[in-house]
């Protein structure tokens, strides 16, 4: 029974295979590019009665220096037309695509999420992020480079242009009487005018208004201009942050810009992206976390994340027993490309040296091991289950997209031993209570025409 | 009798391709974009053993008046997005070709390049895409796109693009499919290793950049979707002149044309001479007729036939009393279309294909004037007609891939196969 002094989890289900995390090499792991993949993750978040399915985006295949990624998961599929192909096979479930909002024009954007919502009855979110650098915008006619601090500027306008497009048709917009031959209610459906500063595009919105009218919109970035963005715009945040202190600093700072940016407290709800292994005791599922990280950091695989930290070409360097003894390179352009890189070179090197000589001068590899991927929630099913509803019952975040390191298996033990204990607890549904993603998560259509506040006026 | 098989497709539209089809009995508009619509049009051409549908799509609203928005509120308006109806129906269907049209003009070829790909993966094979020039004012008034042709200004009203700037679309539009192509290509089947021993995931040396440098745009790859089943997809395009019939000699597979009663073998040479101007290497463009058909509900004995609704204008309304009394209630059908109009019987019909086979065409595409009428006709007598005459197949082969359906060289090879390193274009051809 859901408990209704309790806050209700969120729960979304995310197919891994941006980073290392996924362990392609695991007796038992899947395709990432075949359908059955996609179906079989989707089909048991929706088992779990989750709030919805999550999928990533890349628009590059990586590269350290010239060359591709190749010890890492290189190649997913299309977002939309697998979401639309997972609506055919599930019934309740959201759908949610990251589609960058930097490589694709606002007309396109509203079409394809409004096509996608009436495709899956309701069902339809769209995660914005602004990826915007020029290795990715290579790969695009127009190219695409932005300004660093453009990126969120065209990400709100194209929002608010959006938001604009779904809403040009009426939700009575079409009559279709056949006796009296009217169709649509009146020849300007649909009719549309955006001049902006990033858009001058007017004319006719080719889609209906969808069943959610406004699909769900989920904001991706942590700087200081996306907090504000995903405060003034989203319903809802996937974060980064998955340590229980930074994960309620962060929760406790959303919501202050939620409140100054005009919307109530809890308005945008905060769901980190975490990862767990279970088994039947607490030492068996340390022991289990610990040989999984010491599979995630094959040599490659902590070759490439150091270069990424250094920004240059590390193949001289014995990584397995020291720490490159170089500086960083802060002058050229990227060595890793395709990835996200947020912190500062300089501090990076400076606390992995720091650890290393803290920890008898341990080499790069075994300080990756010891302080990266970590998995967040480990244990038996009952102490996962705890710990996760303590996380969002004392406010850290609202919920989890949860991953795993086996695709696609890897959430069926998730789903059979800790959802039933989150249900017990109440802080899960038994069953959907709706059919629409809105509805899965408390969230209310918003009323046709209204405005969400502008960061950049 | 015929001595080759021919291609048989069917283009789904809102309700059909008569202005009124939505005001039928039989007809459903409401449920015009509701997913059960679609897959139950989808799954009605699969009966009848067709070989694909195309599903339209348009970044302009639909309208009366090829110039711009008209002002009528009798027909359908408003679309989805045709990629993703084909993705829709994909898993829950098993044979037939989906094929979604795509504004290429307006669509970075690098999404379409992995949405084509990634419905190739999940129909397993059955995936193609209808290469859409954007000639409406309106399609890059709502991109607003920096690079939009200007508009043509002696037209009065609403703008038309005028022929010289439409003709430059059309050389776009060949690097656009081309640079899609390269794309598909750019990793080889078996890239994807997962050697364990050697921590490698890929074969990076069967992944290729592309390094596609068109006359007005350069894109880099390779794709972020690994090849497809298929390889290559299938590429069709409408094409009605000669500037079009050179684009789709250029960059297709399959064209679809529209030639009247009298100038079917006028058409079909015409689009040969295109192939010998830009020198076409490879197979030869497999030409599709459009017919805009209404059939007549009973077999030609006049008993009632199975598959149209039961609720429908009943069984002794011929085709032509159907078509007269659609006309009366708006815009007629031959205002509404470019395709020849043939109604009557499915040997009537069938006569009219199979004219159409004889003379060298590879196929046709049949527009259901109605789609809740036509459509189960097409299915239930015309497709059995066009079997008994030995014009099509009798069952879907096994796991045909849509390439094989067309008769296409199932699977052909990467043209980056065995080579490391970067690849150089090769100098695009003027149209
Ligand atoms: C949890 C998380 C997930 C992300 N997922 C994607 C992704 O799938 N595709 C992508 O292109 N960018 C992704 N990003 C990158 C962000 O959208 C954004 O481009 C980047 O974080 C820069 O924004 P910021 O400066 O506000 O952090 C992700 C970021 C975060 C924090």
């Amino acid at each position: 029974m859901t408990d209704p002094n309790k806050k209700q989890i969120i729960l979304a289900a995310y197919v891994g295979g941006v980073n290392e995390h996924t362990l392609w090499e695991a007796p038992g792991a899947g395709s990432q590019i075949e359908f059955d993949t996609f179906r079989h993750v989707a089909q048991t978040a929706e088992r779990g009665k989750f709030d919805y399915f999550f999928l990533a985006e890349g628009l590059a295949v990586r590269q350290h220096g010239d060359d591709f990624f190749d010890h890492d998961i290189v190649g997913r599929p299309d977002t939309l037309p697998v979401l639309a192909s997972i609506a055919a096979v599930t019934e309740h479930i959201g759908l949610v695509g990251t589609i960058n909002s930097t490589f694709n024009e606002p007309f396109e954007l509203a079409r394809e999420f409004a096509s996608l919502d009436h495709l899956s009855g309701g069902r339809a979110g769209w995660n914005v992020v602004t990826s915007f650098d020029a290795f990715t915008g290579a790969n695009f006619r127009k190219g695409g480079y932005l300004d660093r601090d453009q990126r969120y500027q065209r990400a709100e306008e194209t929002v608010r242009t959006v938001k604009e497009l779904w809403d040009s048709w009426p939700e009575d917009a079409i009559v279709a009487d056949k006796a009296s031959g009217t169709f649509i209610r009146d020849a300007s459906v649909g009719a549309f005018e955006h001049h902006g500063q990033q858009f001058d595009i007017s004319g006719r919105f080719t889609v209906p208004r969808s069943p959610q009218g406004r699909p769900v919109i989920v904001q991706a970035g942590v700087s200081p201009d996306g907090r504000n963005f995903a405060a003034a715009n989203a319903d809802l945040i996937f974060s980064p942050f998955r340590d229980r202190e930074a994960a309620a600093a962060f929760h406790a700072d959303i919501n202050k810009r939620v409140v100054k940016w005009g919307r109530q407290r809890g308005d945008v709800k905060i769901v980190p992206s975490v990862n767990f292994v279970l088994a039947d005791s607490t030492a068996e599922a340390r022991e289990k976390e610990a040989e999984i990280r010491q599979q995630t950091f094959t040599p490659k695989t902590v070759r490439v994340l150091a270069e990424q930290i250094w920004n240059r070409d590390l193949s001289d360097f014995d990584l397995e027993s020291e720490i490159p003894p170089v500086e960083p390179d802060l002058e050229s352009g990227r060595f890793v490309n395709g990835r996200t890189y947020h912190t500062d070179r300089n501090t990076d090197v400076a606390q992995l040296r720091e650890y290393s000589q803290a920890h008898g001068g341990l080499g790069l590899r075994d300080v990756f091991i010891a302080t990266r991927g970590r998995s967040d929630f480990v244990g038996t099913p009952a102490e996962v289950a705890q710990a996760l509803d303590d996380f969002v019952q004392e406010d850290a975040s609202d919920g989890f997209v949860v991953g795993n390191s086996v695709v696609p298996s890897g959430l069926d033990e998730f789903v059979d031993s800790v959802v039933p204990l989150l249900q017990e607890r109440g802080s899960l549904r038994e069953d959907y209570d709706g059919t629409t993603l809105r509805s899965n998560l408390g969230i209310p259509v918003p009323e046709r025409g209204s405005t969400t506040p502008a960061i950049y006026a | 009798m015929a001595d080759h098989r021919i291609i048989v497709a069917a283009a789904l539209d809102g309700a059909g391709w008569h202005p009124a089809a939505w005001r039928e009995p039989s007809s459903q508009p409401d449920r015009l974009y509701s997913p059960d619509y679609w897959l139950d049009r989808v799954r009605e051409a699969e009966e009848g053993g067709l070989d694909f549908v195309t599903f339209e799509d348009n970044f302009a609203l639909q309208s009366s008046d090829r110039r711009g928005p008209d002002t009528a509120t009798d027909e359908v308006r408003g679309r989805l997005d045709a990629r993703l109806i084909a993705s829709r129906v994909a898993p829950v269907t098993d044979h037939i070709g989906l094929i979604p049209v795509v504004n290429t003009t307006l669509t970075e070829p690098f999404h379409v390049s992995k949405a084509i790909a990634t419905l190739d993966f999940t129909s397993s094979g059955r995936a193609g895409v209808q290469a859409r020039v954007a000639s409406r004012a309106e399609e890059y008034s709502h991109i607003g796109r920096h690079d939009a042709p200007t508009v043509d200004s002696s037209s009065s009203g609403p703008a038309e693009l005028s022929v010289t700037e439409v003709g430059a679309k059309f050389e776009q539009a060949a690097e656009e499919v081309d640079a899609i192509r390269r794309l598909w290509d750019s990793w080889e089947d078996d890239a994807e290793i997962r050697d364990v021993a050697t921590d490698r995931f890929i074969d990076a040396d069967k992944l290729h950049t592309i390094d596609f440098e068109a006359s007005t745009f350069s894109i880099r790859g390779p794709s972020i979707t690994p090849r497809s089943p298929q390889g290559q997809p299938v590429v069709a395009a409408l094409a009605h002149a000669g500037t079009p019939y050179r684009f789709a000699a250029r960059a297709t597979d399959l064209v679809f044309v529209t030639p009247t009663a009298d100038n079917a073998a006028e058409i079909l040479s015409a689009v040969r001479t295109a192939e010998a101007e830009v020198r076409r290497e490879g197979d030869e463009l497999k030409v599709i007729a459009d017919l805009v058909v209404l059939l007549d509900a009973s077999d030609s004995n006049g008993t009632e036939v199975g598959g149209a609704d039961p609720n429908s204008t009943g069984p002794d309304e011929s085709a032509a009393v159907r078509l007269e009394r659609l006309d009366s209630l708006g815009r007629p059908l031959a205002e509404a279309t470019e395709a020849r109009i043939v109604v009557g019987s499915a040997s009537e019909v069938a006569d009219v294909v199979e004219e159409l086979a004889a003379a060298g065409y590879d196929g046709v595409r049949l527009r259901p004037g109605v789609l809740t009428d036509d459509l189960p006709l097409i299915a239930n007598q015309l497709a059995p007609e066009l079997r008994d005459r030995g014009l099509t197949r009798s069952t879907y082969p096994q796991d045909a891939s849509l390439r094989e359906l067309v008769g296409l060289p199932a699977a052909p090879p990467s043209r980056y196969a065995g080579e490391t390193g970067q690849n150089s274009p090769a100098p695009a051809s003027a149209l």
